[in-house]
């Protein structure tokens, strides 16, 4: 018995086993409700996958030191704040940017004749450090001895707890969508096992009569089958509409905004109905051939 | 067909049955009588393998049933055809269906002429349609016959299949177990009924087999 086979149609095997009324509907619903907070999970899952790469990415980029310095002083305090950075843990180089590289910067806001030599503008020193990362507060006051006019952007460490709050909302989602499978799995042998029970009596018949186990199993475990993955599939269409309805006003960028499946992304959750489908086709054929054993 | 060699059952209590040995030969007729609680139904199951020896041996078409599997004992009904003596029936399928059960259940297709003919047979051609709970115990006996006979079975065991049948419905199905002894079938019956015995003698060479004290003996000529 497998699970392609299982879902032919076969009239004469559904007739045999009387309808088993409410564990049925039991559980299509129970499949429906699975699948629709599986979406969702899911939509989660994946949305705070997205969130924990794009933040990680930004923590890889370099910080930069801002130096103001009175025009006699920049290129004193220049080596100081490097002298400084390559003598922190933490950070692998660091380098003053050129006037061609700071031109290049600022092009975009004031036009391409900056004479940068004739303003005040701040030096800037790009600082690049390593996966541990760096003491932040430790190298704010190391500068303030040395160059008091240089100022550490680190804009970017912040999100560092973040990006790894986000990885965790990622397994959490993943945990979830394992969670609901297994739940699922429970309440199916549930069902099964009372639609089993209520049939007794049909089951010794049959066996009396020369059905051998796996054809009695096969019209139980055919039937939740077929229901759970109908149910599944009438969850997982509402959870998607659900989330595809939700608005997406991307001006906030906020997190809730960016839950939604993207590109390709919409295709995984089309895999929860078979896979509801086999965990009932699973679930029910174990503890069909179980109670067979026990009945007769 | 089936051989019993120094058979004893206990359902868990004292042994019912024990010290049995006894062939039941291909195309025989016996019957099986004995007190109530004596044991016949409890012999009939373990002729079909429903039950399996506490001691002893019983060889089914050649094979000892502690070996069969859940499957071989599947297979093995459809060569013992069943009557019971509680009729049991789905009660959710009409009479036809289930008297056509056993051919479904081995993935075969019944002829519907065939079919009609097999209730016309024992009398229930009228009632195809019906569903088993609205029938009487006499038109179950002899849906169950039906049924037990519909897959062209080696051995017929009938379990008080006269239970609740008049006398002249009686013979009519005494008939219809002689006629398919007459067609080579082995046909074990166990019953009550000393004039369905006397009646079978009448028409071939019935045996009556007598369980007494936990033991199967055949019985006298007198009966
Ligand atoms: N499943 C069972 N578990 C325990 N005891 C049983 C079981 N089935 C039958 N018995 C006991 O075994 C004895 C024989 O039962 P059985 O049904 O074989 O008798 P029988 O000869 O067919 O009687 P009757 O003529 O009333 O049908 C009875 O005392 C009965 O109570
Ligand atoms: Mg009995």
């Amino acid at each position: 018995m497998n699970l392609l086979s299982i879902l032919a149609p076969d009239r004469q095997a559904d007739r045999v086993v009387p309808p088993s009324g409410h564990t049925a509907w039991l559980t299509q619903f129970t499949a429906a409700a699975m699948a629709f907070l599986a979406v969702f999970a899911l939509a989660l899952s994946l949305a705070a996958g997205r969130l924990a790469d794009r933040w990680s990415d930004a923590l890889e980029r370099t910080a930069t030191v801002r130096l103001s310095a009175p025009e006699d002083q920049i290129d004193l305090q220049t080596a100081a704040v490097l002298e400084v950075l390559t003598t922190t843990p933490g950070i692998t180089s660091a380098r003053a940017l050129s006037d061609d590289e700071q031109r290049a910067l600022l092009e975009p806001w004031f036009g391409p004749d900056l004479p940068v030599d004739a303003l005040p503008l701040p030096r800037l020193i790009e600082l690049t450090e390593d996966g541990a990362g760096y003491d932040a507060e430790g190298l704010r006051q190391r500068l303030a001895a040395e160059a008091p006019g240089a100022v550490l952007d680190d804009h970017t460490r912040w999100r560092r707890p973040l990006a790894v709050a986000a990885d965790r909302l990622r397994l959490l989602g993943l945990l979830s969508i394992g969670l609901i499978a297994a739940a699922t799995a429970a309440m199916i042998t549930l069902a099964a096992n009372a639609a089993l029970a209520a049939n007794a009596q049909v089951i010794r018949v049959l066996r009396l009569v020369g059905a051998r186990d796996a054809y009695i199993a096969r019209a139980f475990v055919r039937r939740f089958t077929l229901r759970a993955l109908s149910g599944a599939a009438i969850g997982t269409a509402l959870g998607m509409i659900g989330v595809a309805l939700l608005p997406s006003t991307e001006a906030a960028g906020s997190f809730l905004t960016g839950l939604g499946f993207t590109g390709a992304g919409w295709i995984l959750p089309l895999t929860l109905p078979p896979l509801a489908a086999l965990v009932a086709f699973l679930a029910t054929r174990a503890s069909a051939f179980r109670k067979l054993r026990e009945l007769t | 067909m089936i051989a019993f060699e120094n058979v004893a059952y206990s359902y868990g209590g004292g042994e019912l049955l024990s010290g049995i040995s006894l062939r039941l030969a291909p195309g025989s007729f016996h019957f099986l009588t004995g007190p109530s609680g004596a044991g016949k139904s409890t012999f009939l199951k373990l002729c079909y393998a429903e039950l399996r020896p506490t001691a002893g041996h019983i060889t089914l078409f050649d094979r000892d049933v502690r070996s069969l599997s859940r499957d071989d004992v599947a297979l093995n009904r459809r060569r013992i055809g069943v009557v019971h003596q509680d009729c049991q029936f789905l009660d959710h399928l009409p009479l036809a269906a289930n008297v056509a059960l056993p051919l479904t259940v081995a993935g075969r297709g019944s002829e519907a002429s065939d079919l009609t003919d097999l209730l016309g047979w024992v009398g229930l051609g009228s009632l195809a349609d019906a569903l088993p709970p609205s029938l009487s115990g006499g038109e179950r006996q002899r849906a169950a016959l039906a049924r037990a006979i519909i897959m062209g079975p080696d051995v017929i065991l009938a379990d008080e299949p006269t239970g609740n049948l008049d006398w002249e419905m009686s013979l009519r199905l005494l008939t219809l177990l002689v006629e398919l002894n007459r067609m080579g079938k082995t046909v074990l019956v166990a019953t009550h009924d000393l004039n369905l015995i006397r009646q079978a003698k009448a028409q071939i060479p019935a045996r009556v087999l007598r369980i007494a004290k936990r033991r199967i003996q055949l019985a006298g000529a007198d009966l």
